[in-house]
C-alpha cells in the first residue's frame, strides 16, 4: 500500500513580510528572532510527534541561508525525532551530498540515527536547488561527479564490517575508512534522491534508488516515472511503485471551503520558495551549456515555468492559487473524498507511485490548522490508501 | 580556428600575422570580443591564441582541472611550435594562466603582458580583492567590467551556438576558478621566478579587481612597468584594443631591442 509523510520546511515566515527579491542567500539573519525561532521550530516538531500516532511517515530537508527553511542540518529534527517517535518511519531528503565537505559525517550521522531510531531511518541523498551553491561555496561545475563520488564512498563505509579500507577518490581522500556505528539496518537504510528531470530519474533507476519528485505536477511527473520504470527495465533491476515517490501539498478540511483554505496557506510555501536573485538561480556549470544558454539570454532563471495546469495553461508558482494548482497537480485539497479523487486521479495518470510526501505544513498555516489537517488525512484518507499500490 | 594536437588535448586556436611570437591567453568568457585587438596585434605579431581546455571548443580532459596544468599544456605547446622569445600575453583569468607559466619556466619567453589579471591574493582573508561575480546581478557584473557598459557583449542578440559557447566558458572557469576564488594561495610566492621584464596594463576603471591589485602585483615583480588605460574596465583590450595592442607593440620592441 501507499506510504504517506508529513513534510515541512520549518519556514521562518515572520521575515516573509521584510524580504522582497530574494528570500534566500543574501538575506540579512537580523531578521530572524530567535525566540520566535525556537518557538516554531518546537512547534514543528511537535506536529511531526504528532504523526507517530496518527500513522504518517516523518520527511524533513535542509536548505541554508534562507528565510523559507529553517531547517539547516536534517539529520537534527531527526536525532529528536528518533527518540521521541516510536514507529512511524523517518526520510531525511536530504543530505547535499555534493555540497559536504566530508561524506563520512554523512554515513556517522545516517547510521547512528539508524541506530538510535532501531532501523527506522530512510537516507536522502539530494544534489540541492542551485541558490544552495552559494552558501555552501561549492564548485557547481563538477556537483554530480562529486554527489556520486560522495554516493558511493557513503554506501561503501556504511557496509564494510572488516576494519579500515582506503579511499584516495577525485573528491575525497581517507586513507582509512571505518566508521561506526554500522547501521541498524542492513545491508543499509534506503536510499533516496529526489529528482526533476527524466535525465535523473534514469540516474537513479540504474542504481535502485527510490526517487522524490517534488512538485513536478500533473504534465512533468509522468514522463519522469516512465524515464524511471523504462531504465529499471533495461538494467535488469526489480522494481516496486516503492521505488517512486511523488511530493504534493495537501490541505484536507471538514468543508471543501476549509480544505482549500489550509491549501492556500500551505501553497505560500510554493509562491516563496523560489523567490531568490536570479545570479543564485544560475550557477555555470550548474545545469547543461545549452540549458545555461537559455538563462544567460534571459539573464533570468528559466526554471519552473514547465508547470501548468490540465488543460496546458502556465503556472507561475510565485502567484499561483488552489484550483490551478490543484489541476496542476501540485496540490490535493478539499474535504477528504475530494482529496481522495484527486489523489486517485494523479495516481491513475502516472501509472501509479508507492509512495505520497504530504506537506501538511507550510507557509502561515497555524499550528491549530496543521494538526487538523493532518488528523483528518490520518482518519479520513490514509485508510483509502490501501486500495492504491 | 586551427587544431593543435597535444597529447589527448585537441586546442581550437585563432593563429594569425607574421613577426615574432606572441601567445595571448584569454579571460573568462566571450572570445569572439577580442577579434580587433587580436587582428591589430596581427600587423607586427605571430598570435596564437588558444582557447583554454573546457573553453569555445576545446574538450578538457576530466583529470585536467587546475590552472597548472593548462600553464603545464602552454608549455608544451611552445615546444610543439618550437617557438622561442615568445611575448606571453593573459588577460584577466588568462594573465593567472601565464603566471603559473612563467613561474615554471620563462627559457622560451622574450617578454610577459599581464592586463587585468587575476590569480594572486595579497590582502587578508577578510579582503575581497577580486568581486565575487557569480553573487552579483548580472548588470551589476557589466557595470563592474566595462567602464562604457554599451561594449558590453549582447546576449540576446546572439545565436544559440554562440550563447553555448559562453555558457561553456563561464563553466569551465568555475570549474578552474571556484575555490580558493580565481586565485592560487601559493603564487605569489614564486613570483620572483618571472625574470623577464613585464607589462602590467590595468583598466583604470577596472571593478571587478581594481588597479591597485595591478599596481600592487608591479611592485612585486623584478622587472616590471604599471600602464593604466583611461575609461576602460576589466577587459581594456576590449574596449580600447588600439591602447592595448599600442602599449604591447611598444614593450615588444623595448624588450627586443
Amino acid at each position: 500500500m501507499m506510504h504517506t509523510w508529513h513534510f515541512s520546511e520549518m519556514a521562518y515566515h515572520p521575515a516573509w513580510a521584510h524580504l522582497n527579491e530574494s528570500y534566500r542567500v543574501i538575506i540579512p539573519s537580523r531578521l530572524y528572532d530567535p525566540k520566535i525561532g525556537a518557538d516554531l521550530y518546537h512547534r514543528y516538531l511537535d506536529e511531526w510527534a504528532l504523526c507517530d500516532e496518527l500513522g504518517i511517515n516523518i520527511m524533513t530537508n535542509e536548505h541554508h541561508a534562507t528565510a523559507t527553511c529553517a531547517d539547516s542540518v536534517c539529520t537534527i529534527p531527526m536525532a529528536i525525532l528518533a527518540r521521541e517517535t516510536k514507529k512511524v518511519r523517518l526520510l531525511a531528503l536530504g543530505m547535499p551530498i555534493a555540497n559536504r565537505e566530508n561524506p563520512l559525517r554523512v554515513a556517522e550521522e545516517y547510521s547512528m540515527l539508524d541506530v538510535i531510531s532501531r532501523g527506522r531511518i530512510e537516507m536522502g541523498f539530494v544534489k540541492g536547488v542551485p541558490f544552495e551553491i552559494s552558501p555552501a561555496n561549492s564548485n557547481p561545475a563538477d556537483l554530480m561527479e562529486r554527489f556520486w563520488e560522495a554516493h558511493d564512498l557513503i554506501l561503501k563505509a556504511m557496509t564494510s564490517h572488516d576494519g579500515p579500507f582506503s579511499w584516495e577518490g577525485t573528491h575525497f581522500q581517507y586513507r582509512s575508512v571505518n566508521i561506526w556505528p554500522r547501521p541498524y539496518q542492513q545491508p543499509h537504510p534506503p536510499v533516496w534522491m529526489p529528482v526533476g528531470s527524466q535525465g535523473s530519474a534514469r540516474e537513479a533507476a540504474a542504481r535502485g534508488i527510490t526517487i522524490g519528485t517534488l512538485n513536478t505536477g500533473w504534465a512533468a511527473t509522468p514522463g519522469i516515472f516512465n524515464a524511471y520504470r523504462e531504465t529499471a527495465a533495461q538494467c535488469g533491476r526489480e522494481m516496486t511503485p516503492h521505488h517512486l515517490a511523488y511530493m504534493a501539498l495537501i490541505g484536507v478540511g471538514r468543508t471543501r471551503e476549509e480544505g482549500w483554505r489550509r491549501a492556500d496557506q500551505i501553497l505560500d510555501y510554493s509562491r516563496t520558495s523560489g523567490v531568490v536573485s536570479p545570479q543564485f538561480a544560475n550557477p555555470p556549470g550548474y545545469v547543461p551549456p545549452a540549458m545555461a544558454a537559455t538563462a544567460i539570454k534571459g539573464a533570468t532563471t528559466a526554471r519552473a515555468t514547465r508547470l501548468q495546469t490540465r488543460d496546458g495553461k502556465p503556472i507561475n508558482p510565485r502567484t499561483v492559487g488552489v484550483e490551478d494548482a490543484i489541476s496542476a497537480g501540485l496540490v490535493f485539497a478539499g474535504t477528504p473524498d475530494d482529496v481522495w479523487d484527486q489523489l486517485k486521479s494523479f495516481y491513475d495518470h502516472v501509472g501509479g507511485f508507492g509512495h505520497l510526501l504530504m506537506m501538511g505544513q507550510g507557509g502561515h498555516i497555524s499550528h491549530e490548522d496543521t494538526v487538523d489537517n493532518l488528523t483528518l488525512f490520518s482518519k479520513e484518507v490514509l485508510p483509502r490508501l490501501a486500495e492504491l499500490g | 580556428m586551427e587544431r593543435i594536437d597535444i597529447g589527448e588535448i585537441s586546442l581550437e586556436a585563432h593563429i594569425a600575422g607574421r613577426g615574432p611570437p606572441l601567445l595571448f591567453l584569454h579571460g573568462l568568457d566571450y572570445f569572439a570580443q577580442h577579434q580587433p585587438f587580436l587582428d591589430r596585434l596581427a600587423g607586427q605579431f605571430r598570435v596564437i591564441a588558444p582557447r583554454h581546455p573546457g573553453f569555445g571548443n576545446t574538450a578538457r580532459p576530466p583529470w585536467m582541472r587546475t590552472v597548472g596544468d593548462i600553464a603545464y599544456l602552454y608549455l608544451d605547446l611552445i615546444d610543439r611550435l618550437a617557438l622561442d622569445d615568445v611575448l606571453l600575453v593573459g588577460a584577466s583569468f588568462g594573465g593567472w594562466v601565464a603566471m603559473e607559466l612563467a613561474v615554471r619556466s620563462g627559457a622560451r619567453l622574450s617578454g610577459l603582458v599581464l592586463v587585468d589579471t587575476l590569480g594572486l591574493k595579497f590582502g587578508g582573508r577578510d579582503d575581497v580583492e577580486i568581486a565575487d561575480i557569480y553573487a552579483l546581478p548580472a548588470d551589476e557584473v557589466v557595470r563592474r567590467t566595462f567602464a562604457d557598459p554599451a561594449k558590453a557583449p549582447d546576449y540576446d542578440a546572439m545565436g544559440d551556438a554562440e550563447v553555448e559557447e559562453v555558457a561553456r566558458d563561464r563553466e569551465a572557469a568555475v570549474l578552474y576558478g571556484w575555490r580558493p576564488f580565481m586565485h592560487n594561495p601559493s603564487l605569489r610566492h614564486w613570483l620572483h621566478r618571472i625574470k623577464v621584464p613585464a607589462l602590467v596594463i590595468w583598466g583604470e576603471r577596472d571593478r571587478i579587481v581594481a588597479p591597485s591589485y595591478g599596481a600592487h602585483l608591479t611592485q612585486r615583480l623584478q622587472n616590471a612597468r604599471f600602464v593604466p588605460i583611461a575609461n576602460t574596465g576589466h577587459y581594456p583590450q576590449v574596449e580600447q584594443p588600439e591602447a592595448v595592442a599600442a602599449a604591447i607593440e611598444g614593450f615588444g620592441q623595448e624588450i627586443t631591442r
